[in-house]
């Protein structure tokens, strides 16, 4: 236990009141600017970077702490509130956490995700702490055939998402397999699906189409039955959380955590699979609990992404810490902090420069506190933001996700992209078909596909190259029982029990775009 | 904020409405949404081709700081980062400025490489050519447990069996980190279209690939692996420029011409401005870019980034982008991507 010592030694040179004061100001300072939209954490981290200059190093880390932490926890804000994730790592946080807000249950959507970051980012800042050189060294081992294994996975445990009608799933899935082919292939060079517009060469950014699908078609399929329903006016909920929202959220707050972290400390994990996997997995387990509250606004579904992200986001520091290799936009721009800060990432770091280290990660853990501590009362705060009435809602809406498209680029085109992204939407709604398949089509599309020609590459074209790693092995095996399994069990045991559970599976799928219909057509 | 009141929104809600429109606003501004200006002002415009943060950025602004520091243009920069297509879209905006003579543009090799894969109907010399700033040296990376001592190793091993050396770098087909391994398998009668060549998304992912093995040898900028090759993660076999490097675990890297190779490869960065500007003019911005080059902050900026001095301007520089751009025109041809 030489590390807590040192731990213990981190802190006593942190806290300071002085120290506490910079830190509180990071996280409100990275609150207010991580709730605007289009404003990721990269970005957040980057525009406030310079505030910390000119600071002593401890204060420095300290206020940079509470400044990522702030920003991350702003970008989920925006998602629950407003159904526009600020970078993907978000979007299945806004799934349900935009229909909890829409419930009238935004302050315990907000709530949930602010202690569920909590718990994620300290044990996976304690794991940090404890494990980082031993993990940096086994990550690297891992190579493209088992990150292709796992995209097979995610791409599997998307058939448990696409709905009452598998056929509108997949064409759903399918289009967004397509937006995700636009732009440069990275093998060759060659322009895809560009329609020789060069600005159409660096993809389609995730975020751009959530926001459209999202926030603009929800928008203007409300726009479109405005006068034909009566104003419904969201619920006020209770301002916190009650004792079984606890209950209910522990599980996935923990089980997000364990995804999270892993994905986070592996060079090409990323926030994206680990998200969606929280959101899978509780999902099911609610289904088979029997209170599937899925496609209403289940706290489940926040409380499992956000810790996934947020778990994943403190597992970057292992590449970064050990290696010196930031693997996400957000430890780009903090490996230059740090450099700026005096601290030199890689395998000596703990070793030569052990005080700023300890110092660090104490800053994280203090930050991880007071981001609770501060934004916890607010959330009733930003949840009463959703009782303007919805014609203004909706138009602020518009203009916030316009802002947000149009501020990461200062492309016209952008905007051009976003409305047509939007009128997607909308035909989506109309026609039930649902968006989640597309969402995860347009993410997981091309990671599939890097990976996939990266293993490829590297052996020649020889396929057997695929399974040529004990961890893709493993996945394969994982992926196999999850297809095999449910139609041995219907077969030898076809006890009325596992066939309910199978169609509850099927019918509380019900993605959020017919969840919408249907509640529109209530109203009606 | 009027409906906010009259429904009996809580003040509460209303601030955090009121913050967040200040906080977007003053957001846009930083961002830079043009500036007015009137007629006789001195004031620039720099355009960068790739994102805050990136190579091009780095040396546009770094040029930038110096010029207004010591206020060589009489006025102050405005910066507009147009991303988008490898450099295609900036370049775009330049072309379709003619005439404008107070507009630059930061570009380099990868803007080259760029204008051929989107079918770009100009060239970097069809604007107009002002100076080359700098000058990147590549280098040939490999992890610590590599077979190959020495380039001679990996190019002996390598002719006798192209396709059994896996190569990465950090830019895809076209760019910088593609090109030279390209140039250096024809410099050493390897034919360019046997080479496994697997592009990584820059060179953090490209570092992981090498740590672990993944690949045989990464080729790329030396000025983002110092770390790593000073703590000798990594294994530096060459340098592809004319002298060598200083710096722990570099100097001792042998270039490719010492070691019997006949490849000179840099990866270059200078600015452009519009076509049809006067001659006059032209004049008149080059003599900024050479007061510039010769301020003692520049000779910092160069030595804090590891940039290699390397100015020339004008018809030279012209002439040198007709060079470059034929060089990357053959790489590709031989290749087939063209």
């Amino acid at each position: 236990m030489d590390n807590l010592s040192l731990l213990m030694g981190g802190f006593g040179s942190v806290l300071t009141p002085e120290n506490l004061m910079y830190c509180a100001i990071g996280v409100l300072l990275g609150t207010f600017v991580g709730v605007l939209p289009g404003i990721g954490p990269a970005m957040a981290v980057a525009l406030l970077l310079p505030v910390t200059y000119g600071l002593d190093p401890v204060a420095a880390f300290i206020m940079f702490a509470g400044i990522y932490y702030g920003g991350m926890y702003g970008g989920s804000t925006t998602a629950i509130l407003l159904n526009t994730p600020g970078e993907s790592a978000s979007v299945m946080t806004a799934l349900e956490g935009n229909l909890m807000a829409r419930a009238g249950r935004a302050a315990q959507a907000l709530a949930t995700a602010a202690i569920g970051s909590f718990i994620a980012g300290t044990i996976g800042t304690l794991l940090v702490v404890f494990f980082a050189p031993a993990l940096a060294s086994v990550a690297v081992e891992i190579g493209a055939p088992s990150y292709f294994a796992l995209m097979v996975l995610a791409m599997v445990s998307v058939t448990s998402v696409l709905g009452g009608s598998p056929l509108r799933g997949f064409i759903a899935l399918f289009i967004g397999l397509t937006i995700g082919l636009v732009g440069l292939d990275l093998n060759t060079g060659q322009p895809r699906l560009s329609f020789d517009q060069p600005l159409l060469a660096d993809r389609i950014d995730v975020v751009v189409v959530a926001v459209g699908i999202f926030a603009l078609g929800e928008a203007l399929w409300v726009a479109a039955h405005l006068r034909r329903s009566p104003v419904r006016v969201i619920p006020v909920g209770r301002p916190w959380m009650s004792r079984a929202d606890l209950k209910r959220s522990w599980g996935p707050w923990l089980r997000g955590t364990a995804y999270g972290f892993p994905f986070g400390a592996v060079p090409a994990g990323g926030a994206e699979i680990p998200t969606f996997m929280s959101y899978i997995t509780e999902k099911r387990i609610a289904a088979r609990k029997g209170q599937d509250e899925f496609g209403r606004g289940a706290i489940e579904g926040v409380a499992g992404p956000e810790a996934a992200n947020n778990a994943s986001a403190a597992g970057t520091f292992v590449p970064l810490l050990a290696l010196g290799l930031p693997v996400t936009a957000t430890s780009a721009v903090m490996l230059a902090a740090f450099q700026g800060y005096g601290i030199e990432p890689g395998p000596s770091l703990m070793t030569d420069q052990p005080d700023l280290v300890w110092a660090l990660l104490a800053s994280l853990l203090i930050g991880n506190v007071l981001l609770l501590v501060l934004n916890l009362p607010l959330a009733p705060v930003w949840a009463k933001l959703l009782r303007i009435p919805r014609p203004q809602l909706y138009a602020g809406i518009l203009f916030f996700a316009t802002l947000g498209a149009y501020a990461t680029n200062l492309q016209a085109f952008d905007l051009f992209l976003l409305l047509l992204l939007g009128l997607l939407g909308l035909l989506m709604r109309r026609f039930a078909l649902p968006v989640l398949p597309l969402i995860l089509g347009v993410i997981l599309g091309p990671l599939m596909e890097l990976k996939l020609r990266e293993a490829m590459a590297i052996s020649g074209g020889e396929v057997d190259a695929l399974w040529s790693e004990p961890l893709a092995v493993v996945i394969y095996a994982i992926v196999l029982i999850a297809i095999v399994a449910p139609l041995v069990l219907r077969r030898i045991r076809p006890a009325p029990a596992a066939v309910a559970v199978e169609e509850g599976l099927a019918e509380d799928a019900t993605p959020d775009a017919t969840g919408d219909l249907e509640e529109e057509e209530k109203v009606r | 904020m009027r409906p906010l009141t009259r429904h009996g929104t809580s003040r509460g809600a209303a601030r955090a409405v009121a913050v967040v429109a200040a906080l977007s606003a003053t957001l846009l501004l930083a961002t830079g949404c043009g500036v007015t200006r009137g007629p006789q002002s001195s004031d620039l415009t720099m355009l960068i081709p790739n994102s805050p943060g990136g190579g091009y950025d780095q040396t546009g602004r770094a040029a930038i700081a110096v010029m207004e520091n010591d206020d060589i243009t009489g006025g102050s920069f405005e910066v507009t980062n147009v991303i988008g297509a490898g450099g295609s879209v900036a370049m775009t905006r330049l072309m379709n400025a003619e005439g404008d003579d107070r507009t630059m543009m930061t570009a380099g090799l990868g803007v080259v490489g760029s204008l051929y894969s989107f079918g770009a109907p100009y060239k970097l010399d069809d604007a107009t050519p002002l100076a080359q700033l700098i000058e990147d040296q590549e280098g040939v990376l490999v992890p610590p447990d590599s077979p190959f001592e020495t380039i001679e190793d990996l190019v002996e091993a390598w002719q006798a069996d192209p396709g059994s050396i896996v190569v990465g770098g950090g830019s895809s087909p076209g760019g910088p980190d593609h090109l030279f391994p390209m140039q250096l398998a024809s410099a050493v009668d390897i034919d360019a279209r046997n080479v496994r060549y697997v592009p990584y998304d820059g060179g953090g992912p490209l570092t992981s690939a090498l740590l672990g093995s993944k690949i045989d040898v990464g080729f790329s900028g030396v000025g983002e692996f110092t770390g790593q090759l000073a703590s000798g993660e990594l294994r530096l076999l060459a340098v592809s420029g004319e002298e060598r490097l200083k710096g722990e675990g570099i100097s001792q890297a042998p270039t490719l011409t010492e070691s019997g190779i006949d490849l000179v490869f840099t990866n270059w960065r200078g600015v452009l401005a519009p076509p049809g500007i006067s001659d006059e003019r032209r004049a008149e911005l080059i003599g900024m870019l050479e007061e510039m080059h010769e301020t003692p902050e520049w000779r910092q900026a160069l030595e804090d980034n590891g940039w290699i001095d390397e100015f020339k301007t004008g018809d030279e520089f012209t002439a040198f982008l007709q060079e470059q751009d034929e060089r990357v025109a053959t790489t590709l041809e031989e290749l087939d991507l063209l």
